[in-house]
């Protein structure tokens, strides 16, 4: 094995930590929003430090490749991949602090009604189901793999879609400022789905070199 | 598509071990294409196709057509020193004569008998410019070429093929023996001159190939395995061993 391929296989161990630290950041997320667990909001804040710290790590470790190797071809797009996931991670990370800090910000717990109607369960059921089939397609380097999650991210776009007309049914049953902060959640989930949508198009490219991106 | 530079089926030996295995290639005008592939692989002899450099070797057989727009290079009415007028050759070291800046980069145009004095330093100039070393050299054309540093005497090589007004240049690793300021130079050099004329340049070095080309060819043990642009070459090789050799993975 030559001096790129050690470094490469160093930053891919980098990133599968960065998923697996994210990953657990949105188990402890879905717990605090289904769960009304105050204590796990902010517990997901400290570990939001480790993520950035992480972020970090790898962008340097990318820099330093792309500096000392002049990698081409499969390793360039690895390389570039890699960067713009560890981005996509780490916003993806924000996104489950911002949603349990609103738990911890919020008195009481969410009704249980409207978080059912919500489907909020099947939407965070979906969105792990989709980092499963990232981590699993990054790992694996299997596009197949990659592919699943565009379905999935249709199951989140519906619920999303769907979200409005149930919280407007329930203004001024229950506390305004609850409807709001879940829809706001709702809202999130969609758009950390989105970014894992971007990051399996991300992983087609590095294996294919087929840009999948904005393909309608 | 009309190509200024062609191989077809080409097949080269020599003696009885064969160097290149049934090539075919097109090269388009006023473009840098470069060469790349490990030592041995036949890319050198390609190269010197086209200026019949390889006849110089006893045991060298061509099987095969080398056309120049569209003229069989190996056929017998070919006057070969007319041939290396339209074809210069840079090498890898730089080998100026031990003459005078000025008589190294005449010498092409006194060989072809020409006397005129105001001629022959319109010529130098001009080649010189078009190498970017006349800033530098203006003063001192008298000095001897080998009183130079290695930059500035390949780029004595370079003027000294171009004063002969070819429409082609080979060159053969022509920066590996240069410091990277001096690589530079010659690189910003090739760039310039591919405006007016077709270049193919071998290297080894895959960043100069990516820098300076539009079209590179990869070749293994006599094997033409992929041509293409060269932006597809160091972003998506088609063939595997290509892309195991650009990222350092061969053997």
């Amino acid at each position: 094995m030559n001096t790129i391929e050690k470094e490469i296989q160093e930053l891919r161990k980098s990133l599968l930590q960065m998923f697996f630290l994210v990953e657990s950041q949105w188990e402890k997320g879905s717990n605090a929003i289904l769960e009304y667990d105050q204590d796990i909001a902010e517990e997901i804040s400290s570990s939001e430090k480790r993520i950035n710290a992480q972020e970090l790590k790898i962008d340097s470790e990318c820099e330093n490749l792309i500096a000392l190797h002049a990698p081409v071809a499969v390793d360039l797009r690895f390389i570039l991949t890699t960067f713009k996931i560890n981005h996509a991670l780490e916003h993806i990370a924000d996104i489950a602090e911002s949603i349990a800090t609103y738990v911890a910000n919020y008195d009481v717990p969410y009704e249980k009604k409207v978080i059912e109607e919500l489907n909020i369960s099947d939407m965070l059921e979906a969105f792990n189901s989709m980092m499963d089939d990232i981590i699993l397609a990054y790992e694996n380097k299997d596009a197949k793999i990659a592919k699943k999650v565009f379905k999935k991210d249709k199951i989140l776009n519906k619920i999303n879609s769907n979200a409005p007309v149930i919280i407007a049914k329930y203004l001024n049953k229950y506390d305004n400022n609850m409807l709001l902060l879940l829809l706001s959640s709702v809202r999130k989930i969609e758009r950390a789905g989105d970014s894992l949508k971007k990051i399996g198009e991300e992983i087609i490219y590095h294996i294919e070199a087929n840009v999948v991106k904005h393909n309608k | 598509m009309k190509y200024k530079l062609e191989a077809k089926n080409i097949n080269v030996f020599y003696g009885d071990k064969k160097a290149l295995n049934n090539v075919n290639m097109g090269i388009v005008q006023n473009a840098v294409t470069a060469l790349i592939g490990p030592s041995g692989c036949g890319k050198s002899t390609f190269l010197r196709l086209f200026n019949r450099m390889n006849d110089y070797i006893d045991s060298f057989r061509l099987e095969g057509d080398i056309l120049i727009d569209n003229t069989n290079i190996y056929s017998k009415q070919i006057l070969v020193d007319e041939l290396r007028k339209n074809v210069g050759m840079v090498f890898q070291k730089p080998n100026p004569f031990p003459k005078s800046i000025f008589e190294n980069v005449a010498y092409g145009l006194r060989i072809q008998g020409i006397k005129d004095k105001k001629f022959l330093a319109e010529k130098v100039q001009d080649a010189l410019q078009q190498a970017a070393l006349w800033d530098e050299v203006k003063d001192d054309l008298k000095k001897s070429a080998l009183a130079l540093s290695g930059g500035q005497q390949q780029r004595v090589c370079i003027a000294r093929a171009l004063a002969v007004e070819p429409s082609i240049i080979l060159m053969d690793e022509p920066t590996s023996a240069l410091d990277p300021i001096a690589t530079t130079k010659v690189e910003n050099l090739i760039a310039q001159l591919k405006k007016n004329y077709t270049i193919v340049i071998v290297t080894h070095n895959m960043q100069q190939a990516s820098r300076i080309s539009d079209n590179t060819a990869f070749f293994y043990m006599g094997d033409l395995i992929e041509f293409d642009t060269t932006n597809n070459i160091f972003t998506n090789p088609k063939e595997e061993k290509t892309e195991n050799y650009i990222t350092g993975r061969f053997g």
